[in-house]
């Protein structure tokens, strides 16, 4: 029973949470306070799960209304899930505790705490479940919730955006429900575990291909990576700082874990599966395409939120790598990633968004002289910065230089070789962010001071980006834990 | 009957991302709304076109006989649900982005990526 309520509660808490803060979102404080206590619960509840998960032999598992296993819903607190769902806590504590800064009673009205909420509820049940369907169900519900936090304000940008969000999302939506649809048709379960266990008795055929490149459309879409990556830098910048954050520290991230999911525990791709031989090749050069394209496009571009936007996929690219590699370890690199790219990212953006208050613009040719007037924040700053870049001694680089190794382990150095190109201009990209945000000078330039919530916010996701940094073995460990989890089933 | 059922299912998924492709808004919602049609037709024939029995077990059995798969229907169900209220979100965002703009082509919609892009030329924010 106990854990049943642990395994429901990262649903249930910000569902509830959301519930109160619809019901009091006319009173701004209510509802604020609603979203930070259902914030710091779901913290200590996802502890605890991870807790749990850990130290006992079997896996907490619960069947949601005591249907049978295989015909109902269940729940299962595996790794890499319980993990992910802890990250995904910081990230929500994180963006609550940033809120004030760039939310105001009108935004609150207009629905803020009860959508964000709902959709770290989401994204949890999507990291708990054992169901095929009930993947695409919570899915389709972060969706409706990021639809409406894109357009908090309804300015015509974010209307747009949002078109673009949406057509995107919910086609890839329907290549996934296709997708399930047939895979259920080929083994008649929707309980990921049973599916593989029936695929794997199963040669290759037209029906399972069909199905996987239908899967791998539908997730690589939700996941960004290149060529279905196009709607992301044309819809994330319209939102708000603590918005974009959480969408580009989750989102994608969401749609990778159910590759993982699939092509990793469902096709069996990282072991001695006949159909891995096939997808391992496209899924290499989908990866280097994502790595070189996006870290180009961010290149190119001045405003703040759309350069971190293409970061954003380009670091999905380095994952995907990992899932390219296709060895047991190449997987476990690829979750060490994850975990580091969803702390760096959403802080990333939660800099940025104090950047543009303190400058009063998004656009790098406007700001600067962070470093002056406010040492505190530029060493702040600095933590995901370098990470991203992958500095040592910093999470990125144990992550990027881990993918690299494996590659090079796995006999696919080229794989290697492109993300060491695309680290280079990573650098470069980060050291030119960097130097215009915070050390150049711009003449005449008044600068705002920077809220201290804002500054509380990035030191809890930079002193867990240092963390990883300092003790790797850990995260490690965990992620090779959670590859073998991934491709045994329970 | 599955051949035919099948072709009838690809036919209507096809005729949905046609439409999806118009530069008219209004016809890529109607579109995404035959999308979502066409998809639940294709999940159904996956669960295999077979006995039209309902999937309620006989007084006094303790099995289940020859009859419909139950699963595939509660799933369809749950299909149409979220896929009407995805279509009514889109046709909101469609008809906000009308009535700001008065116009529903889809290049016309294009704020979000104006907004921040990177300049044409030096010198030039547009």
């Amino acid at each position: 029973m106990t854990d049943a309520l642990l395994l429901v509660a990262p649903v249930v808490i910000p569902f509830i949470g959301a519930a109160i803060a619809m019901l009091a979102r006319k009173q701004a404080t209510l509802a604020a306070a609603t979203g930070l206590v259902a914030s710091l619960l779901l913290a200590i509840a996802s502890a605890l799960l991870f807790a749990r998960a850990m130290t006992s032999i079997s896996t907490p598992l619960t069947l949601l209304g005591n249907w049978p296993q295989g015909i109902g819903l269940s729940l299962s607190a595996t790794l890499p899930g319980v993990a992910l769902v802890m990250v995904t806590a910081l990230v929500a504590l994180a963006a609550a505790i940033y809120a004030p800064v760039d939310i105001g009673p009108r935004r609150r009205r207009a629905g803020y705490d009860p959508m964000m909420l709902a959709m770290i509820g989401a994204v949890n049940g999507a990291f708990l479940t054992d169901d095929l369907f009930n993947l695409y169900v919570w899915f389709e519900l972060a969706l409706l919730c990021a639809i409406g936090l894109l357009t908090l304000d309804r300015r015509p940008a974010q209307i747009h955006g949002a078109i673009r969000y949406a057509a995107f999302a919910m086609l890839g939506a329907t290549f996934i429900l296709l997708g399930i649809g047939m895979i259920y048709g080929i083994t008649a379960t929707l309980n990921i575990h049973e599916a593989a266990a029936a695929l794997a008795r199963t040669p290759p055929n037209v029906a399972s291909a069909t199905a996987a490149a239908l899967l791998f459309g539908g997730f690589a879409l939700k996941a960004g990576l290149a060529p279905f990556h196009l709607w992301l830098p044309a819809s994330y910048h319209v939102a708000p700082a603590s918005v974009t954050a959480v969408f580009a520290g989750l989102l994608t991230k969401m749609g990778f874990y159910a590759l993982l999911l699939i092509f990793a525990g469902l096709f069996g791709t990282a072991s001695e599966s006949p159909s891995a031989a096939q997808m391992a090749p496209l899924f290499g050069i989908i990866a280097a395409a994502t790595m070189l394209v996006c870290v180009a496009g961010a290149l190119a571009q001045t405003d703040m939120r759309r350069l971190l936007a293409y970061h954003v996929i380009a670091q999905v690219g380095y994952m995907m790598a990992g899932l390219a590699i296709a060895t047991r370890e190449g997987v476990a690199a690829a979750i060490f990633y994850m975990i580091h790219s969803i702390i760096v990212q959403s802080n990333l953006f939660l800099g940025a968004g104090l950047i543009r208050r303190a400058s009063g613009s998004w656009d790098l040719t406007r700001t600067g002289g962070m470093v002056r007037h406010d040492p505190l924040f530029a060493a702040l700053f600095a933590v995901p910065v370098l990470s991203l870049a992958g500095i040592p001694p910093l999470s990125g680089f144990w992550a990027k230089m881990i993918v690299i190794r494996e590659s090079l382990d796995a006999g696919m150095a080229w794989i290697g070789g492109v993300a060491l190109i695309a680290g280079l201009l990573t650098i470069v990209s980060m050291a030119t962010f960097w130097s215009d945000a915070c050390w150049k000078e711009t003449p005449g330039q008044r600068i705002r001071r920077v809220p201290g919530t804002g500054l509380a916010a990035m030191a809890l996701l930079s002193a867990a980006t240092v963390l990883i940094g300092l003790f790797p073995q850990g995260l490690w460990t965990l992620a090779q834990q959670s590859a073998y989890m991934l491709e045994i089933g329970r | 009957m599955t051949l035919l059922y099948a072709f009838v299912g690809a036919g209507v998924v096809g005729c949905g991302l046609y439409m999806i492709l118009s530069r008219n808004l209004v016809r890529m919602l109607l579109g995404f709304s035959l999308l979502a049609t066409g998809a639940n037709l294709l999940l159904f024939l996956a669960g295999r076109v077979g006995s039209q029995q309902p999937p309620i077990i006989v007084e006094g059995e303790q099995r289940l006989g020859d009859a419909a798969d139950p699963l595939i229907q509660a799933l369809i169900l749950t299909a149409i649900v979220i896929g009407f209220a995805l279509t009514v979100v889109m046709a909101t965002l469609v008809l906000r982005a009308w009535r700001q703009s008065g116009s529903i082509r889809a290049e016309d919609a294009n704020a979000a990526e104006a907004m921040g892009a990177p300049p044409k030329k030096p010198g030039n924010t547009a």
